[in-house]
């Protein structure tokens, strides 16, 4: 245990001493996290549409004042023709054109099932699917109320509704469905096993490069103290980092602290652990940082991509999402989710703390296990 | 007298292998308690290779061996509370001060607080760099950190101490004075194993051995290897031998 | 005679990378996975997202409605609760996404036509999860109402057709080959680029170098050159694998395309040199690609998330990213199919960076050798 205190010591002193790396593993975390969990949102606020309007009456007009009032939609220009609209998507100006075809109010009148065209860029899949969404909503409206009116004037109101059913959504823990209380959690915990991982990985290879690490094996040093001795310290650094991009997500974004913040940060340690046990086993196949590096992050993208941060778990074919087990990231990111966010307990979590625990286990038995004081 | 007639080190047919390479094939020697005991040859001759197997670094393909009297392939870790190494490669932390690096090692042997400190102020005071002792290793002259890297591998009072090419680098006047450290240490009863290429050292040493091409060529007093090679001087015999 | 040894010297460095095992994953086993990845595992549509039912009118149209939502492939039955205080136990371990709540009488309010609220409960701690689930379940209780009711189609209901331009099958690999092209070229030209530099000069290796006969620039190019061609051949790999597996076209001229590749790896060249000549150690270099360059460019250029619905600050830093521009290329000429005449201008702006980033590496240099 005393050996342990002595290595620890030195790795702190080596750490804090640091000035070009002190700021990358506190400032720049805390400023990417504001940034990046502003950005991640799939939430289309903006979408640049055309209107090509060959009909040119009262109702073809009511319909773009309706458009054009929906502060989602931004009309980028009134072009003459299908083809110019065309243009504008082709030059990527636009995301979206409506084309009001020339007889549009007159086959209203004459019941004879007007029809409108909707061209998107579907390249740009949420632009295009959820700008048309918006825009067929923002239509069938329109629809109604012209029905309504036309009605009215046909002096033909119906008592009975015609859709009975009203769907009433209410969305709960989020009432707004605000992206950044879904995101800064996540985001905070993808830029801490990015940071501790990269740093455990080059750690003990940057010993093993400067060759301060054979004057530390020719000690009777045993291998689990070397391992904790590098463990430890960054798992501090890394439970600052939390706890600091907590209080900034609670300051800068107001995200909901429901549950114990207690059990958050003990999963946290947990979690932590296991991919600190990671970027170790990595240092310990590796001969030069660059090599660590590359397989640290090889592994930190599949991590990333693979997290439900970005794309939601349940809709991965059933075989990827047995992948998502042994990815410590993405168990954070149900944990953190569930306990700030839901209030869940230590009973809803049982199954990330048992998955997380092994892996913690049996990364670090393998970073002990590989780590050899003797070739 | 200093050297005893006791063997701290006795080696048969160590041998180590590197794919088809052998680097270091079929060595025998002993080492006395308290002898300097050089081991020279050329880069590549497979001295460093050798000395790893002796202090447990890397594990023989075959032959047999003991150091301070425990086995090199069992008891690997009990060889390393007696001896006390300096690699070719400065090997303390730059980014640590002078006083951290000693209490760190100091630390990782198991000595106790008071201890280190006792050893803190010792080596300061010997090396007379108690006026430095709070600036960074980084900041010292090459010849110095040698120095004190050469006290920090004998913090924990070994039996033996290993030093690989400890005077790299460095101008003459500067390694004379590295060698008056070793003989302090060989005088306080250590046994001290040194490789080198430079022959002049080899001059200072008990004994020598000589390695060529993984193999020990030749082993004795340098005074009776001239005799034996007719040269005048230690840089002659190496010649002859590799040739 | 120079030029000899500069090739010489790029050989080296060739070999150097290739026979490393773990350069070689990140080189080629990197983008592929990614794009497996992404072309595979990652997709937007919910398939089998659990819902559970609290139904308080458990007659027969409300059976019904549930078989019809359980016989959708977006949905399946997870439990059926009795009771209010159980809504959120499913929510609350992560089992289910929905809670459908069914009022009493539904059967005869529904065919009396008398108004009915059908409450979704959905859990927001997920955004994407609850908006697209709900539009789900929308379109599937309205799908069941207007065969139930038989209600006759309106004659002035207006019919939008809609077109699917460029990407008419909706697929994915559309959007995120170009974005994943972007992100390998910038991963390799740059972050290896700056570390490979910046290992020179943590070993020291650098001073040897630059007192070699070789002028300071051409041992700059010669660690760079090999870079450059190995995205260039990843580049060219993900296109394949875009094409053969996910049928992603090169509408426009391959010859443009390819082009726009160089332009945008030797943009990526120029900031990983910059890069590695402000950072001392590889650590250094590692911590400042990584934070500085990979994570904006994933995030703040248009590929995973839309640019134009983040807040100004943020469209504005992401102009100033070159892999903004290098997508909007990448898309224009592989998928909408133009030339010149429209990404000139994204290839302009990258033009500016490179001399950007050239002047300040430069000036950097200068500063250190004097």
């Amino acid at each position: 245990m005393k050996i342990l205190r002595y290595l620890i010591q030195k790795e702190f002193i080596q750490i804090l001493r640091n000035k070009a790396l002190l700021p990358m593993m506190t400032i720049l975390p805390i400023v990417q996290l504001i940034l990046l969990s502003t950005a991640a949102s799939n939430e289309v606020k903006n979408v640049d549409i055309v209107i090509v309007d060959l009909d040119q009456t009262e109702s073809s007009r009511l319909l773009k004042r309706k458009i054009i009032a929906n502060n989602r939609f931004s009309l980028i220009a009134n072009p003459f023709s299908t083809k110019e609209a065309n243009q504008f998507l082709q030059a990527n100006k636009a995301d979206i054109a409506l084309v009001i075809p020339n007889d549009f109010e007159k086959d209203f009148l004459r019941r004879e099932k007007p029809s409108l065209q909707i061209i998107a860029n579907a390249i740009n899949g949420q632009q295009a699917t959820v700008g048309s969404g918006y825009l067929s909503n923002i239509i069938y409206s329109f629809n109604e109320n012209l029905i309504q009116e036309y009605i009215y004037l046909q002096a033909l109101n119906k008592k009975q509704k015609e859709n009975p059913i009203q769907i009433v959504p209410r969305n709960w823990y989020n009432e707004e469905l605000k992206y950044t209380h879904f995101m800064a959690p996540g985001i905070l915990a993808e830029l801490t096993a990015l940071l501790t991982i990269v740093l455990s990985a080059m750690n003990i290879v940057r010993e093993r490069e400067i060759g301060t690490i054979e004057q530390i094996n020719v000690t009777p040093i045993k291998k689990w103290q070397f391992i904790l001795g590098k463990l430890i310290p960054f798992l501090c650094v890394g439970i600052v980092l939390l706890v600091v991009g907590i209080l900034t997500s609670k300051i800068v974004f107001d995200i909901p602290i429901v549950g114990n913040v207690g059990l958050l940060f003990g999963y946290a340690i947990i979690n932590l652990i296991a991919v600190l046990g990671l970027g170790l086993l990595i240092s310990n196949f590796a001969n030069t940082q660059q090599q660590a590096i590359f397989v640290a992050f090889f592994f930190i993208l599949i991590f990333i991509l693979m997290c439900g941060l970005f794309t939601p778990i349940d809709s991965m074919p059933k075989w990827a999402q047995y992948f998502t087990i042994p990815n410590p990231l993405a168990q954070f990111v149900s944990v953190s989710r569930k306990i700030l966010m839901k209030g869940s307990t230590i009973w809803d979590i049982r199954f990330e703390i048992f998955y997380t625990i092994i892996l913690a286990i049996v990364f670090n038995s393998l970073a002990i296990w590989s780590y050899k004081k003797q070739e | 007298m200093r050297i005893e007639n006791k063997n701290i080190i006795e080696v048969e047919n160590l041998t180590k292998k590197f794919g088809d390479f052998t680097a270091v094939n079929a060595i025998s020697f002993t080492v006395k308690k308290g002898e300097i005991f050089g081991f020279l040859g050329a880069n590549g001759a497979g001295k460093t290779t050798a000395m790893r197997m002796l202090i447990g670094l890397s594990i023989p393909t075959s032959g047999t061996g003991k150091v301070a009297n425990f086995d090199i392939y069992k008891e690997a870790e009990k060889i390393k509370k007696n001896i006390g190494y300096m690699s070719q490669k400065f090997s303390l932390y730059n980014d640590l001060t002078i006083r951290e690096n000693i209490r760190f090692y100091g630390g990782i042997y198991g000595l106790s607080k008071s201890e280190i400190k006792q050893k803190t102020e010792k080596i300061l005071v010997d090396l007379d760099l108690k006026s430095v002792a709070n600036k960074l290793v980084d900041s010292l002259p090459l010849g110095w950190k040698q120095r004190l890297s050469f006290a920090v591998s004998m913090i924990h009072d070994p039996e033996i101490v290993f030093l690989d090419e400890p005077t790299g680098g460095v101008d003459p006047y500067v390694r004379r004075q590295f060698w008056e450290t070793i003989y302090d240490a060989a005088n306080q009863g250590r046994t001290i194993f040194v490789t080198t290429h430079y022959m002049d050292e080899v001059e200072y040493c008990d004994r020598v051995s000589i390695m060529v091409d993984g193999k020990i060529e030749a082993l004795d007093t340098p005074k009776n290897l001239k005799k034996q090679f007719q040269a005048t001087n230690m840089n002659d015999v190496f010649l002859k031998l590799a040739r | 005679m120079k030029w000899k040894v500069f090739w010489a010297f790029v050989k080296k460095e060739f070999y150097h990378i290739t026979r490393d095992k773990r350069t070689l994953l990140i080189l080629f086993g990197m983008p592929i996975a990614q794009v497996l990845i992404f072309g595979f595992v990652i997709s937007t549509d919910f398939k089998n997202a659990s819902i559970d039912f609290l139904n308080h009118a458990n007659d027969e149209t409300s059976f019904e409605l549930i078989e019809q939502i359980q016989s959708s492939e977006n949905f399946k039955i997870g439990r059926i609760l009795y009771a209010d205080h159980e809504l959120e136990k499913g929510f609350k371990d992560g089992t289910s996404k929905l809670v459908m709540v069914i009022p009493e009488d539904f059967s005869k309010d529904f065919y009396n036509r008398n108004p009915i609220e059908i409450q979704i409960l959905t859990d927001g701690s997920d955004p994407n999860n609850a908006v697209t689930l709900t539009q789900y379940i929308t379109s599937i209780v309205g799908s069941f109402q207007q065969q139930k009711l038989k209600i006759p189609e309106n004659p002035q209901q207006i019919n939008i057709e809609t077109k699917l331009l460029y990407n008419p099958k909706s697929i994915s690999a559309y959007n995120f080959i170009p974005g994943t092209i972007a992100l390998i070229l910038m991963i390799i030209s740059a972050m290896l680029t700056s570390l490979t530099i910046a290992r020179e000069k943590e070993t020291g290796t650098i001073e040897i170098l630059l007192v070699s006969p070789l002028s300071p620039l051409l041992i700059i190019l010669g660690k760079v050159a090999p870079y450059a061609l190995l995205s260039f051949i990843d580049a060219i790999l993900i296109l394949v694998l875009g094409f053969f597996v996910f049928e992603v076209p090169v509408r426009g001229s391959l010859i443009l395309l390819l082009f726009c590749c160089l332009i945008y790896v030797i943009t990526s060249l120029t900031i990983g040199t910059l890069i590695s000549a402000v950072s001392k150690t590889q650590q250094d270099a590692m911590m400042r690609s990584l934070m500085g360059l990979m994570m904006p460019s994933m995030i703040l250029s248009g590929f995973i998330f839309p640019l134009t619905s983040m807040p100004f600050i943020l469209q504005v830093l992401g102009h100033i990213i070159p892999t903004t521009y290098f997508i909007e290329i990448l898309k224009g000429i592989m998928l909408r199919g133009v030339g010149l005449e429209i990404v000139w201008f994204p290839l302009f702006v990258l033009f500016l960076m490179i001399l950007f980033f050239l002047f300040f590496t430069w000036k950097n240099f200068k500063t250190r050798l004097q």
